[in-house]
C-alpha cells in the first residue's frame, strides 16, 4: 500500500539586535559626514578601511583614527552579467576594489562612468557621495567610485595591495 | 604506549559578565582577554603553538563570526587554529590533546559569547532534533523546567533545596569581580517569587550574559617556565548522551558519571569544584553524579547562576578552578562544562597543583 508523505511547516525565525563595534562605528559615523576614516596599526603601521577592532596580522587594537582620501587607485575588478535583485544597474556593470590613498586595504566598491571594456587595473577613480541629507551610515552613502581622469598609477604604486 | 606529556593550565583571564555589552564587537571584547593570558603566561603571541575557540554563530547572529574574532589573535601569517560550536571547555580539550601529542608545547584557548544580541531561550532550541523536538518549539527554560519538574518528582530535591543553590551562588558571587549578579538572598524569599516556567523561578535561571575568556595550556617544562604553580590537568573526559529528551532519565546525569570516572574525580580528596549548571537543580544533579561531598567548596564563583556568557560559561569554570590551583587556594579542584539541553553533553576536568 502507498501512503502519501504527510508534510508540515516548521517554520525558524529568530531576531538579533546587531552591534558594529567601536572600530566600524567610527567609519560609519564619518560616512554620515562625507569622509572616509581608517584606523593606523600600532606595529606594522597598516591603515584599515573600514576601521575594525584589531590588525588581524599583528593581533592588537588598532590606534586612533586616520583620515583616508575619497581619491583611490582600482587594484582589482570584476565585470558582473548578472543583474543585482532589484535590478536597478544595466548590465554588464563593473565592482572593483579599490585602494584609497592613505589606505593600505582595498576597499569593494561600483565603478560607473567608463565603458566596461575601457576599466583596467591602475585607473584612478574617486567616490561620487549621496546628498548630505541622503547619507545613511553605510556604504551606500558613497553613490560609486568614478575615473578622475589623471593618468594612471604606477603597477609598483599598489602591487602589494592587490 | 608512550605516556603522554603532562599539560598544565598556566593562565586564565576573563571579562566582566554583562547584561549587554553594546560598544564592542567580539574582536573589541576578546583582544584585552587574550591579551592578558598571553601576557600572564609571559608568551608572545608568535609562541603560540595550537590556538582553538568555542563559539556558536547562532548566538551571534552573524555567519562565520568565529572567523572574524581571529582578528583578536593575529591569525596572518597563518596560524594554526581550530574552531567548536560548542563551549570554549571542548576547545580545551581539543587543545589539551594537541598538546599530549607532543609536537606542541603551548595553546592559547579562548570562547566568547554575546548572549544579549539574540534570545537565548529561543537560540538554543535550535539545538533540538528537528524532527521531534524542535518543531514543538519548546524554549531552552521550558526544557530546563521538564528537567526541574522529574527531578521534584523524583523526591530528591525540593523547591526550597532549589533556592538555597541560589542563595549559595550569589553570596559565592559576591566575591568574584566578573560575576553579573550576587548578593545575600533568603532562600525563604527567593521562594516568594512568582514562577517564571514553574517549577523554576527567574532566579533558578542563568543571566543573560555577554562575556569572554582565555586560558592558556602548556606542556611539560614549558608549563613550568610559564608559571610557578600551573595547574596541572590530571584527568578530562567528555561524554554525550541520546539527543532523544523522551529516551534519558533527566533526573541523573550518567554522562558526567562516567566523564568523571574516567577523569578520576574520586581519586583524592576535593577541594574545589566548579560546575556548569546553568539552572538551580541542575547543580544538585551534576553534585551527584560528580560524587561530590559537602566538604567540597562549590562553585566559589558563582558559578553559572551568577553569570551565564553562552559558549564561555564552561571554559570559565575550568579557568576558575585552574586559578585555584595556581593561586594556591586548592591542591586539587574538579572543573565541569555542561552544552545542549538538559545536561545532554558534559566535561570532566581534574586539575591538580603536582604533575
Ligand atoms: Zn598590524
Amino acid at each position: 500500500m502507498k501512503e502519501k508523505p504527510r508534510v508540515f511547516p516548521a517554520p525558524v525565525r529568530l531576531e538579533y539586535r546587531a552591534s558594529a563595534g567601536r572600530g566600524l562605528s567610527r567609519f560609519l559615523a564619518s560616512l554620515m559626514e562625507g569622509r572616509i576614516v581608517g584606523q593606523r596599526c600600532p606595529l606594522c603601521a597598516k591603515v584599515y578601511v573600514p576601521s575594525r577592532g584589531a590588525c588581524p596580522s599583528c593581533g592588537v587594537a588598532l590606534g586612533g583614527d586616520v583620515a583616508v582620501s575619497d581619491t583611490g587607485t582600482l587594484v582589482s575588478f570584476c565585470i558582473v552579467n548578472i543583474p543585482l535583485a532589484d535590478r536597478s544597474l544595466p548590465l554588464p556593470y563593473v565592482y572593483g576594489s579599490v585602494l584609497l590613498d592613505g589606505a593600505d586595504i582595498p576597499f569593494p566598491h561600483l565603478l560607473q562612468g567608463l565603458p566596461v571594456e575601457e576599466v583596467r587595473m591602475g585607473l584612478r577613480v574617486r567616490a561620487e557621495w549621496v546628498p548630505g541629507g541622503e547619507r545613511t551610515p553605510s556604504l551606500e552613502s558613497i553613490r560609486c567610485f568614478r575615473p578622475t581622469g589623471e593618468p594612471d598609477a604606477p603597477f609598483e604604486d599598489y602591487q602589494e595591495h592587490l | 604506549m608512550k605516556k603522554a606529556r603532562a599539560v598544565a593550565i598556566v593562565a586564565f583571564a576573563q571579562s566582566p559578565a554583562v547584561r549587554r555589552e553594546w560598544a564592542r564587537d567580539d574582536v573589541e571584547l576578546l583582544l584585552p582577554v587574550i591579551q592578558a593570558a598571553l601576557g600572564q603566561a609571559g608568551l608572545r603571541k608568535e609562541e603560540v603553538g595550537f590556538t582553538a575557540s568555542g563559539s556558536s554563530d547562532f548566538v551571534t547572529g552573524l555567519p562565520f563570526s568565529f572567523v572574524l574574532a581571529l582578528d583578536a589573535v593575529g591569525a596572518s601569517p597563518p596560524i594554526e587554529e581550530t574552531h567548536v560550536e560548542m563551549d570554549g571547555a571542548w576547545a580545551l580539550y581539543e587543545a589539551w590533546v594537541r598538546l599530549s601529542l607532543g609536537d606542541v608545547d603551548t595553546a592559547l584557548v579562548y570562547a566568547f559569547g554575546r548572549s544579549s544580541l539574540g534570545e537565548p531561550r529561543d537560540v538554543l532550541g535550535m539545538q533540538l532534533d528537528p524532527y521531534y523536538v524542535a518543531p514543538l518549539a519548546p524554549d531552552a527554560i521550558s526544557l530546563a523546567a521538564l528537567q526541574a519538574r522529574a527531578l521534584l518528582d523524583s523526591g530528591r530535591a525540593t523547591e526550597r533545596s532549589l533556592a538555597e543553590v541560589t542563595a549559595r551562588s550569589r553570596r559565592n558571587a559576591k566575591a568574584n569581580p566578573n560575576a553579573q549578579l550576587s548578593g545575600d538572598f533568603l532562600p525563604e524569599a527567593l521562594l516568594d517569587a512568582p514562577y517564571l516556567v514553574a517549577p523554576l523561578r527567574r532566579h533558578d535561571c542563568p543571566p543573560i550574559s555577554d562575556g569572554a575568556v582565555a586560558v592558556v595550556l602548556a606542556a611539560g617544562e614549558k608549563a613550568r617556565a610559564a608559571t610557578a604553580r600551573p595547574a596541572w590537568i590530571r584527568g578530562i573526559d567528555h561524554r554525550i548522551e541520546s539527543h532523544g529528551l523522551g529516551m534519558r532519565d533527566l533526573t541523573r546525569s550518567p554522562s558526567t558519571a562516567l566523564a568523571a570516572a574516567n577523569a578520576g574525580v574520586s581519586q583524592g580528596s576535593v577541594d574545589v569544584a566548579e560546575v556548569h549548571a546553568p539552572f538551580s537543580h541542575q547543580e544538585l544533579i551534576l553534585r551527584e553524579a560528580l560524587g561530590l561531598d559537602g566538604a567540597v567548596d562549590l562553585n566559589p564563583s558563582g558559578g553559572a547562576l551568577a553569570a551565564n556568557p553562552l559558549m564561555s560559561a564552561g571554559l570559565i569554570r575550568i579557568g576558575e578552578a585552574a586559578r585555584r590551583v595556581m593561586d594556591g587556594t586548592a591542591r586539587r579542584a574538579v572543573a565541569h562544562a555542561t552544552s545542549g539541553p538538559c545536561l545532554q553533553q558534559n566535561l570532566v576536568c581534574v586539575l591538580e597543583a603536582t604533575p
